[in-house]
């Protein structure tokens, strides 16, 4: 990897200019209106910008540079066809008429029912622009549903498992919810007599990763969501590991009221170093009608629009929708890739793709199971779990080992979650590593858990061959420096 | 093999991984799934090739008519601007596009660097002190600012001029419904006046109609009841205008996608979200931070996580995982190719644009500009023929604007039925002369017909 980067502003010369926008006309700002504060951005010019913007790529870890097993985000490989078709929807404005925009809801249209299809519910919101918000979309249409039936100020309450992603109940209380969690069962399950005890009349719904954050299928799914509706509940899937069911099982078939796929998952959307996203939701017909405004119609002639007489009608005074949560169709242009990726793949290339997570995953924990200890030692699906406990107690932690894995030169798996694993190492192959380079990573954990056991002192100074050696987050929390500040 | 093509397994490989595993086929390790659910067909049809795919979007493509083939107005929030070639080319690299959320941050220095960057110039554009890696849009920023200042001030309504863009105005209303939050609108000129008992006043300079509006009384008067003030704002508006921070904003907020980014039917864009120091703590969303590595060098990790979702769960400030950090790099990469300069010129070519071309319509018999002050790069303009009625006659002759209906209908303020004209850099002289013209011929015959 290349070393590091000064600053923009450190790089930037007063004067210096990359001259892309020139003004022309006048334009008088009313005096109190003007800007009297400094307006000290740095001056550089295109070459500079260029060289500065390669330079820190090059400091980054990405799966265009290699294997990314990150558990629980699906770091597959993002195929670039999807990148240019997108492109092909740039100089759209979501205020444009239907009447202009009929390519973009014919391809939202068909989306939906290919979603549809694949999750077995039976209607979708493409609006949510990531997971999270998709969750917090979902547990407002919960509330409506509730509150049509004259129980919204009964069922306060959210469960989730110990196992579930913090945004769940990050979601529910950002919902009004309280938030109760249930344990894990000894199988990895959701403790089914626990999660018994929790539900009451109280109760909204309950949350579910599945497969969970162990990579695990939950074994009593059907018994799971049965318990939640005897209580007058809804379950929520959460669709993080959808990667694992394309035409392996549809969470419609299991008792799912509802679920939302992480299409920067599943459907090879690129991450961004962090987003964009998008997260459609997909609700069962008793959902439909809290869905966010506005609905797509396909008339008999194949043509589209918004199910608003006037396409710009305030959609929180149709039916009983919850509004808009994001306006339009979302993040379209996230949503354009997925869709080209389930064009490209077809029937017959989805189920290879979980088949082929599937074989990954499990050929991986194959390789590693005589040496690192699996948390709970099932048939995984797409990912599963290890825990460093053996070899912390030897000294070396997962956090070490991550960082052991980095002077590999591979990215490591996702440390430290699921919470209710200590020392959890969350390994995520996906289908689109070839062997050898899943071999080559399970050789890499080999030879840093045999440093863990013969010299872990060596671990504790790792990375050696990154960029920079291991960095202080107790201090940068402590004392922020959260921007640039000129040098008094 | 080949079904699946980015799929890199033979059928040999397939075999060894079986054989590795202990197992014969698939089939044996999904057995934890209720055996009448499982291998559903699916039913979306067969793969397509990259050619063929490519051609199967391009027919979608072409049913769109783009922007740029029209005479075309619309604006708000989601402005089409110009977009500098290298702007794409960097920010697309597959190094950022394709990595994750810096957990590693000794692998991840080019993307915690790049969103520290774009954090200090968006600070100071805005002249705020912190500034988050990223919220989804414009919108879920504005809620975000509402309920960040429920927590800091344990008051649970929300005032909201009615001049802020219906879009955000609606999505704030969709929030609003979790936690419980009262949202009163009203016309910004009545926010100063409304601030008794809100948690904050929430307006938006340049407003959805491109109207100029006095920030700073409207700070003084949520500071004197108790309450903060959330400004809305755009970014190429800061260049020339007086920004938030001076203005006495507490949080600001905004859409970030005129800063290189498309338009893309409405996302992937940037939520902008900044607030005072004093108020970090409550601060949705990411932050990069400056420190040191073992060696003493200096480097950028995320940073203040004790308020984020995987560490505090329920307790959280927000839910916020993924977000818009390539949006964040993206701008980042135009504000350092534009620089101050670039900036001030892009947003001026808008305003000088906007004011001409109003001057010219507003000569036009029996039209008028009706925005109730100066207004910025965009205005309303205001016709016999009604908002509606005349954005449906223009979309016949190839221009596009957008009606205020939208803006009103939901604001619960009747009375104004106009349509927006926003001006940006790429607004041409042969844009301008086409709107002119069709307002005029229209004007003259007054045969719009009252289309949809």
């Amino acid at each position: 990897m290349k070393a590091l980067e000064p600053l923009l502003f450190e790089l930037a010369r007063p004067g210096r200019s990359g001259g892309h926008v020139r003004a022309d006309g006048s334009a008088e700002i009313p005096t109190s209106f003007a800007r009297r504060a400094p307006l000290r951005l740095p001056e550089l010019t295109e070459p500079q910008v260029v060289r500065h913007y390669t330079h820190l790529a090059q400091l980054n870890y990405a799966v265009d540079t290699g294997m990314y097993p990150l558990g629980s985000c699906t770091m597959k490989y993002n195929p670039k066809v999807n990148d240019r078709v997108a492109g092909l929807f740039a100089d759209l404005h979501p205020r444009q008429s239907y009447r202009l925009t009929q390519g973009v809801l014919a391809l939202a249209y068909e989306l939906e029912q290919m979603l549809v299809k694949i999750t077995g519910m039976d209607f979708v919101s493409l609006q949510p622009a990531a997971g999270a918000q998709s969750e917090f979309t979902a547990l407002l249409v919960f509330k409506a549903y509730h509150a049509k039936r004259g129980q919204a100020a009964q069922r306060r309450r959210i469960i989730v498992p110990d196992s579930a992603h913090g945004t769940n109940p990050a979601s529910a209380a950002m919902c009004g919810y309280e938030v109760t969690t249930v344990k894990s069962d000894a199988r990895g399950n959701v403790d089914l007599e626990a999660l018994r005890a929790a539900l009451g009349p109280d109760v909204a719904g309950f949350m579910l990763t599945n497969p969970n954050t162990l990579g695990l299928f939950e074994e009593r799914v059907r018994e799971v969501c049965d318990a939640v509706h005897r209580a007058g509940g809804l379950v929520y899937g959460d669709g993080a590991n959808m990667n694992a069911l394309l035409g392996i099982a549809r969470p419609g078939d299991l008792g799912f009221d509802c679920v939302h796929i992480n299409v920067h998952k599943t459907f090879s959307t690129p991450h961004g170093a962090g987003g964009p996203g998008a997260g459609p939701l997909c609700v069962k017909a008793h959902l439909r009608p809290f869905l966010p405004k506005p609905w797509i119609v396909r008339e008999a002639d194949g043509s589209y629009h918004y199910d608003t007489a006037r396409e710009d009608r305030d959609p929180e005074t149709v039916g009983d929708s919850i509004g808009t949560i994001k306006q339009r169709l979302g993040n379209f242009g996230v949503l354009a890739r997925a869709y080209t990726y389930m064009k490209s793949l077809g029937d017959e290339g989805l189920v290879e793709t979980s088949e082929d997570a599937i074989l990954a995953a499990n050929y991986l924990l194959a390789r590693l199971r005589p040496t690192y200890q699996v948390a709970y030692d099932r048939t995984p699906m797409h990912e599963f779990v290890l825990t460093a406990a053996p070899q912390k107690k030897k000294g070396a932690s997962a956090l070490d080992i991550a960082k052991g894995l980095i002077d590999e030169g591979f990215h490591p798996p996702s440390v430290y979650f699921p919470l209710i694993v200590a020392e959890a190492m969350m390994v995520e192959p996906t289908e689109t590593e070839p062997k050898e380079t899943l071999d080559a990573f399970a050789e890499a954990m080999l030879r840093v858990a045999e440093r863990a056991g013969t010299d872990p002192e060596s671990l504790h100074q790792a990375p050696l061959r990154a960029p920079l050696r291991r960095l202080d987050e107790v201090s940068a929390a402590r004392k922020p420096v959260l921007k640039w500040k000129l040098p008094s | 093999m080949g079904r699946n093509p980015y799929s890199p397994h033979t059928d040999e490989d397939r075999r060894e991984m079986l054989a590795t595993i202990g197992t014969r086929n698939i089939d044996e390790l999904i057995t934890a799934i209720p055996a009448d659910a499982r291998r559903p067909r699916i039913g979306i049809g067969p793969g397509l090739s990259e050619l063929e795919v490519q051609r199967h979007l391009e027919g979608l493509a072409a049913l769109n008519v783009r922007a740029g083939d029209t005479a075309f107005f619309i604006g708000g929030p989601i402005q089409r601007r110009y977009i500098p070639a290298a702007v794409p080319v960097l920010a697309l690299r597959g190094e950022f596009l394709t990595a994750y959320t810096p957990y590693q941050p000794e692998v991840s220095q080019g993307t915690l660097q790049a969103v520290f960057e774009y954090q200090s110039l968006m600070a100071e554009l805005l002249a705020m002190d912190v500034v988050n890696s990223s919220m989804y849009d414009g919108g879920s920023a504005v809620a975000e600012a509402a309920f960040m200042a429920v927590r800091l001030t344990g008051r649970k309504k929300v005032v909201v001029a009615t001049e802020v863009d219906f879009t955000y105005r609606r999505t704030l209303r969709t929030y609003a419904r979790g936690p419980e939050i009262e949202i009163v609108e009203v016309p910004s000129a009545q926010l100063a006046a409304s601030a008794a008992g809100a948690a904050c006043l929430i307006a938006q300079h340049p407003d959805a109609f491109g109207t100029l509006v006095d920030v700073r009384a409207i700070a003084d008067a949520a500071h004197a009841a108790g309450g903060l003030c959330v400004q809305v704002t755009e970014p190429h508006a800061c260049a020339l205008l007086e920004p938030p921070g001076a203005l006495g904003a507490d949080i600001a907020v905004g859409e970030g996608q005129p800063l290189g980014i498309t338009m893309s039917y409405g996302g992937p864009h940037l939520g902008i979200f900044a607030c005072r120091e004093a108020l970090v703590r409550q601060m949705p969303g990411r932050i990069a931070g400056q420190t040191l590595d073992a060696n003493g060098t200096r480097g950028f990790v995320n940073t203040l996580q004790t308020r984020e979702q995987h560490i505090r769960r329920e307790k959280a400030t927000s839910n916020i995982c993924t977000n818009e950090a390539l949006a964040g790099i993206t701008a980042a990469v135009y504000m350092s190719l534009l620089g101050p300069a670039g900036l001030r010129a892009a947003a001026r070519s808008g305003v000088a644009r906007a004011h001409a071309l109003a001057a010219r319509l507003a000569a036009i018999p029996g039209c008028a500009i009706a925005n109730d002050g100066p207004f910025f790069d965009r205005f309303t303009l205001r016709t016999r023929l009604g908002g509606w009625a005349l954005r449906s006659a223009l979309l016949d002759r190839r221009v596009q604007v957008e009606a205020t209906a939208a803006h009103y209908l939901d604001g619960k303020r009747a009375g104004r039925d106009d349509v927006i004209i926003q001006c940006t850099e790429l607004t041409s002289d042969g844009d301008a002369d086409a709107l002119v013209d069709a307002v005029s011929a229209l004007m003259r015959t007054g045969a719009a017909a009252m289309a949809s």
